[in-house]
């Protein structure tokens, strides 16, 4: 069975190289292009695992896992921060907001898979 | 896609993202406060650090970075914004413009103004944000590690066990963490052996799903070093309890209990064990209620009332635009030569069909509008771009000056727009160079010393209208006309109206770049202005008030691949003539005609003398119209006689015709822009009014009532 990620940036290129990346490693890939879409596109997709970028317009990342963690969705799947900060301040925070880990931008391929790997159980 | 064509989406966003820059900050002048804008710019630099980190481009992500801790400073309120921070950003905008440019290019950006930046954005920040000096290298290293180091090559470290006790939190299973997988990471490392403490299980009755209630005790036998289990467990880290423990046994026995999953309640002797009945003091209260999983059925979250970010558009190949353009183009010519083969049948009953027809010809109509509308887009990035223009030519000049845009939302064609940035950069750099005053002088007039560039876009009768008006001490025509004389454009004994001194500006050879800075010493002129927009179908004009300011005016065409034309004939010929240059039609009056000379022509037109060219004559098809009473006079307005009438034989139809350019298939012909192909199949050259007057050196010349005209229809 195909592993589902869905991935939540405002950037383009960001999303093309995840694209890549996680489609190249088997992933099903969908995308939104900010929290509100993101959120949105959790119920249609149903995803297996969600990355998403905290910066974003209409509603931040931390936005985003708090209402899939605690909205109606209340959601368990792993949720995967992925930053250019990597301060111990925004760990702590993407964490209490119910964040399963984080990867720190810029990412390379193999490691955002293995992350995925080991949060998902997705078999390359 | 390739790597390559994921760089160039990352440069297009890029000029989005500059674009929003720019936008924001010009919203930051007017308030700084408005955190939802500050938000803006902050998203904007950021989104450009983050995609150059993807493509390695370390001195764009320093910058970006510098940038954006400075911004993220006025964001907390750290930093308050006055009159010099914000020139500094709207530099750093620019300066971030050229990085991303230069390495778009794979070119050297321009270090020393860079440095000069970065120096006094870094003054805006204190020790503390230096420290965290940003270096992506760093940062990568954080992945660089885990479980996929198996692969290296067989470093025969010696196998040490490890003891793991790991106890989680409720919190670890809200956040979305699987113990299991965890085991399966540390699995890869090793010989593993697993064993859950179930003596906290309570009840059946008493069971909570969302209790953890299970706790583990790991064995690990692996050459891995000891940080690469914490890698492991970095996630969770704050949402159990951990123990990693070496047992420095140098011979390793296999795993004390040797048990999986569900067994063994009681656990083995690990003698620095804790007692772990403190687990339940931790119970991340916010989280502790969600359910285990409810994927299916969740309904949409978040309310939406208010409509968000932009419509979805779809990016399209432009080759494809015009490749249909240029089908409906061939479709407009193919309805016409339809309708006129229906003409000629001359049927009994064709009520019907012409009724069809019409509807035929209004869908072509639609069609084609619509696939123009593809092409159109704001003029508002150009007019952004102009911003720094004016901020770049104050500074060389040493004048004041502040840019006024009004109307960018107008939307023009994807070309012109390409095609007037050049012209439009000159003119809007001169009108900061020669237009405005210095502060001292503005002062002295009693206007404000910031002067003003304001740019206008709008949409009227069918053409652009695009408007550079500065408020500054207006053409200095007696300067103009000596300049003039000087280089022997005009003679010294001309006598010229106020617009005909204005229009020498235009001429070729014309140029006051030598008066003043090296800014308008770039080898242009306002004729190379004045050609690139003719290029384009339009023209320009000048309006000047001595104290007041100048205001060119440029007037496009909507698009460049379609106009509404009059069919005229001129001699035995068909020709086309673009509606939108024509003011009026007379049929002329033999009263109303008069002669000066032995050539000259002019016709009275509500009291005023307006010139008469025989287009015939002027283009070398006749002697012109035997018949002086005969044929039809087109009222048009030109840049080097002002008010003409142009006599032809007749007009025929009025009609939207599809313009074929000859210069490129065929070669320039003087008094003629293009060429169009006619309902019977005939080809047409179309006419250009402002070119076909001068080819007649004799036309008559009448300043007074053709410039007093001018002014009556530019006020």
């Amino acid at each position: 069975m195909t592993t589902k990620v869905l991935a939540i940036d405002d950037s383009r290129t960001i999303r093309n190289l995840l694209r890549v990346s996680l489609e190249g490693a088997g992933f099903e890939y969908h995308s939104a292009c900010d929290g509100v879409e993101g959120v949105e596109q959790f119920s249609e997709v149903e995803p297996d695992v969600v990355i998403t970028d905290i910066n974003m317009p209409n509603m931040d990342g931390f936005g985003v896992i708090q209402t899939l963690r605690s909205g109606p969705s209340r959601t368990t799947v792993p949720i995967i921060v992925l930053t250019t900060e990597s301060g111990p301040d925004l760990k702590a925070r993407a964490r209490e907001a119910g964040a399963t880990g984080w990867i720190v931008k810029p990412f390379d391929d193999a490691s955002l898979v293995s992350v995925l790997r080991r949060l998902t159980g997705h078999v390359v | 896609m390739s790597t390559n064509s994921i760089r160039d989406t990352f440069f297009e966003e890029c000029e989005e993202l500059l674009e929003a820059l720019v936008e924001g900050l010009s919203a930051m002048e007017e308030n700084a406060e408005d955190m939802e804008v500050v938000n803006a710019v902050f998203r904007a630099v950021h989104s450009i650090k983050g995609g150059a980190g993807a493509f390695a481009l370390d001195r764009l992500v320093s910058f970006a970075h510098t940038f954006e801790t400075v911004m993220d400073k006025v964001r907390s309120q750290v930093l308050k914004v006055d009159e010099e921070l914000m020139l500094l950003f709207h530099r750093s905008g620019d300066q971030l413009a050229d990085l991303v440019e230069a390495a778009r290019d794979g070119r050297e950006p321009n270090a020393e103004s860079e440095a000069t930046i970065l120096k006094e954005l870094e003054a805006h920040l204190g020790d503390a944000d230096k420290e965290e000096e940003f270096s992506f290298d760093a940062m990568s290293l954080d992945f660089d590690a885990g479980p996929v180091a198996l692969d290296l090559p067989d470093e025969v470290a010696s196998v040490r066990r490890f003891d793991i006790r790991f106890n989680p939190t409720p919190a670890l299973y809200a956040n979305g963490h699987e113990p299991l997988l965890l085991f399966d990471a540390l699995a890869e490392l090793g010989a593993l052996s697993v064993s859950a403490d179930l003596g906290r299980l309570p009840e059946f009755d008493a069971f909570d799903p969302n209790d953890a209630v299970i706790d583990w005790q790991l064995s690990l036998e692996t050459a891995e070093d000891e940080t690469v289990l914490h890698e492991i467990f970095e996630f969770v880290d704050a949402l159990c309890d951990l123990e990693i423990s070496v047992c420095e046994d140098a011979d390793p026995q296999p795993a004390p209990a040797h048990i999986e999953s569900p067994a063994a309640p009681s656990l083995i002797d690990l003698p620095d064990m804790e007692d772990d009945g403190e687990d339940d003091d931790d119970p991340a209260p916010a989280l502790v209620q969600v359910a285990s999983s409810s994927k299916g059925g969740a309904k949409q979250a978040a309310p939406r009332d208010e409509p968000r970010g932009p419509r979805p558009t779809l990016r399209v190949d432009l080759e494809r635009v015009d490749r249909l353009i240029n089908t409906v183009g061939e479709l407009i010519i193919n309805q016409a030569m339809i309708s006129q083969r229906i003409e000629e049948l001359e049927l009994p009953a064709v009520a019907h069909l012409t009724n069809e027809l019409e509807a035929y010809k209004l869908l072509a109509r639609d069609i084609q509008e619509g696939v123009m509308a593809i092409r159109a887009q704001p003029v508002k990035p150009l007019f952004q771009r102009m911003s720094r223009i004016v901020r770049e030519a104050s500074e060389a000049t040493g004048k004041k000056s502040k840019l006024v845009t009004v109307g960018d939302s107008t939307e023009v064609d994807k070309t012109v727009i390409e095609r007037l940035a050049d012209p439009l950069t000159h003119m809007v750099r001169n009108a900061v160079d020669h237009g405005l005053e210095a502060p001292e002088k503005r002062l002295e007039a009693g206007k404000d010393p910031i002067g003003s560039i304001r740019l206008s876009a709008s949409h009227r009768s069918g053409s652009v209208f695009i408007e550079i008006a500065d408020d500054g001490a207006g053409l200095n025509r007696p300067r103009i006309l000596e300049k003039a004389v000087e280089k022997g454009l005009v003679s010294p004994d001309a006598e010229l109206s106020e617009q005909e001194i204005d229009n020498l500006l235009f001429l070729p050879g014309f140029s006051t770049a030598s008066e003043v800075s090296n800014l308008s010493g770039r080898g242009v002129g306002m004729d190379v202005v004045k050609n690139a927009v003719a290029g384009l179908g339009g023209r320009v004009s000048i309006s000047s008030a001595p104290g007041n300011g100048t205001t060119f005016t440029i007037v496009l065409p909507l698009t460049l691949a379609v106009m509404d034309g009059f069919v005229i004939s001129i001699s035995d010929q068909t020709m086309v003539i673009p509606i939108a240059s024509i003011i009026e039609t007379i049929r002329p009056n033999r009263k109303d005609l008069h002669y000066i000379g032995t050539s000259g022509e002019v016709i009275s037109v509500r009291g005023a003398y307006v010139p008469i060219v025989d287009v015939a004559r002027n283009l070398g098809l006749s002697a012109g119209e035997t018949d002086i009473s005969g044929g039809v006079l087109l009222l048009v307005s030109t840049e080097t006689q002002g008010l003409t009438a142009l006599r032809v034989g007749g007009i025929h139809d009025q009609r939207q015709v599809v313009i074929k350019s000859l210069e490129s298939n065929y070669g320039a012909i003087p008094g003629v822009s293009a060429a169009t192909i006619l309902g019977d199949g005939k080809i047409a050259l179309i006419l250009d009014p402002d070119e076909l007057v001068k080819l007649n050196p004799a036309a008559p010349f009448l300043p007074p009532a053709s410039s007093a005209r001018m002014e009556l229809r530019h006020a």
